[in-house]
């Protein structure tokens, strides 16, 4: 039985994102408000809904617990603002971030293109990755965003997608997996994503 | 600068039902909900927007749980307005499932409804719908002047309650502001065009896209794919919603964007 938890910030909509990983044979899925809970389940999600300090504060008392989970092998995806928080920092807020992946958030370039970059934009596949088995080059996948990440190691960017700017769109560092978009509103290439992801916590499962 | 124009069809919401007016009044029976932004969903509709149009308080509960049964089976994103009056009606709405909350008549008396939202959900979730109508009286200064093909001077004035009643506003102002004030995209709906669909107000869409940095969605007015096409052609617009051409099948959404790939415009197909 694949358990997975959602993470809650406190800042809204986790409905779609509990729906699509349902939907995509997920058995059971819990809203947690404390990662003290983790080791109970098998994978965790980062909603990409709210704002970058509340979101840290949400977070920050129970992190020791995330290390572990990550230490553990345990399938993480972080989506959006879900990814953002777990860099240094960023330009969204204040806080440090939770420093589990070495480099910055930074805002879109404004005047240079819209913002929020909000849309569907491809994706150019530029490594190995679990979350894309089956996902062919130039695929769709739905943006909504207005900040991007700046990973110090570049190689951990596995796929990218062009606003303009290069943007980040996907970032994997064995089972930590970020992506820029949203999967759970990317149509069929998202739910094969979030299959993938499935997939994942499967067999890490104990 | 790869972003796909988006195709929105727009299901109009009274009492659980989908509708369809004609310049805002006059609403014909079109089906569910959440059957139809199924279909629409499975012929590679972008997104969709359901605007509520119920009058009664009752109505206004039935919206929130027609939310969660989409966003149950929905995986595209869709955006929900309509009767938004206040910040409780926007969170019930967002934490039900939908990405976005489109508000209108609520921006226009309460602009600080848009900030509040902004600071809680982020831009990303607030749209700003704004119905804009040719104004042909233009002695009242301070306003965007246009010239029609009759070289008649007009401007475009905000107009809310469904277009029932002027505001004074001009509409491209009005789009600098909410912009300013946090909104992350505009839901540009022309009263002139919507219902006649003779096409989008071009002059209206085109000004507005120059004046704000944030996505537009053009509305009013789509009769035919021929519409959209322009649209996109002639403004920098992002988006392009329309309603009846889906409703009584005089086209599907795969039809629509496969003509307008063939003409050279970026869809995700």
């Amino acid at each position: 039985m694949t358990k997975i938890a959602i993470f809650d910030f406190g800042a809204g909509n986790l409905f779609s994102l509990k729906s699509a990983l349902e939907r995509n044979g997920a058995e059971s899925v819990d809203i947690i408000y404390d990662l003290k809970e983790l080791t109970k389940f098998d994978g965790l999600v980062l909603p990409g809904v709210g704002n970058f300090d509340p979101a840290i504060r949400s977070i920050e008392s129970s992190a020791s617990y995330l290390d572990k989970a990550i230490d553990n092998c345990m399938p993480l995806l972080g989506v959006c603002l879900g990814m953002e928080i777990l860099f240094n920092k960023s330009e969204e807020g204040r806080l440090e971030g939770l420093k589990i992946l070495d480099g910055e958030v930074v805002m879109l370039p404004k005047g240079k293109v819209k913002i929020p970059h909000m849309g569907w934009n491809n994706l150019q596949i530029k490594g190995e990755s679990k979350l894309l088995k089956g996902v062919k080059d130039q695929s769709w996948v739905y943006f909504v965003h207005s900040y991007k990440t700046v990973p110090k190691d570049r190689k951990l960017v596995v796929a990218t997608s062009d606003y303009g700017v290069s943007i980040p769109a996907m970032i994997e560092r064995d089972n930590l997996i970020g992506v820029q978009f949203h999967p759970e509103k990317s149509g069929d290439v998202g739910a094969l994503m979030i299959k993938n992801f499935i997939g994942l916590c499967k067999k890490e499962a104990k | 600068m790869t972003l796909a124009k988006r195709i929105i069809p727009c299901l109009d919401v009274d009492n659980g039902r989908v509708v369809k007016g004609v310049h805002f009044t006059e609403v014909k029976d079109a089906g569910d909900p959440v059957e139809l932004g199924k279909k629409y969903r499975e012929q590679g509709a972008d997104e969709l927007v359901f605007l509520d149009i119920t009058a009664s308080q009752q109505g206004r509960d039935t919206i929130a749980s027609i939310v969660r049964k989409v966003a149950e089976v929905i995986d595209i994103p869709f955006t929900v307005g309509g009767g938004i009056k206040k910040l409780e009606d926007a969170r019930d709405i967002l934490l039900s499932g939908a990405d976005k909350v489109s508000i209108n008549t609520a921006a226009v008396k309460s602009p600080e409804l848009i900030s509040e939202l902004m600071s809680i959900f982020g831009k990303q979730c607030i749209v700003v719908a704004i119905d804009a109508k040719r104004n042909y009286n233009v002695e009242k200064g301070n306003k965007t002047i246009f010239k029609d093909k009759d070289e008649r001077k007009f401007w475009f004035e905000v107009r809310i309650y469904g277009g029932k009643e002027g505001t004074g506003l001009d509409a491209i102002k009005w789009a600098k502001e909410v912009e300013q004030r946090g909104a992350g995209e505009i839901l540009l709906t022309s009263i002139d065009a919507d219902g006649t669909e003779n096409g989008y107000d071009i002059e209206l869409t085109k000004s507005i896209c120059k004046s704000v940095p944030v996505p537009v969605i053009a509305s009013g007015g789509c009769g035919k794919a021929l519409h959209m096409l322009d649209v996109f052609e002639k403004t920098d617009v992002d988006a392009a919603l329309a309603a009846s051409i889906f409703h009584y099948e005089k086209s599907t959404v795969d039809k629509v964007k496969k003509y307008l790939k063939r003409n050279g415009i970026k869809i995700r197909i």
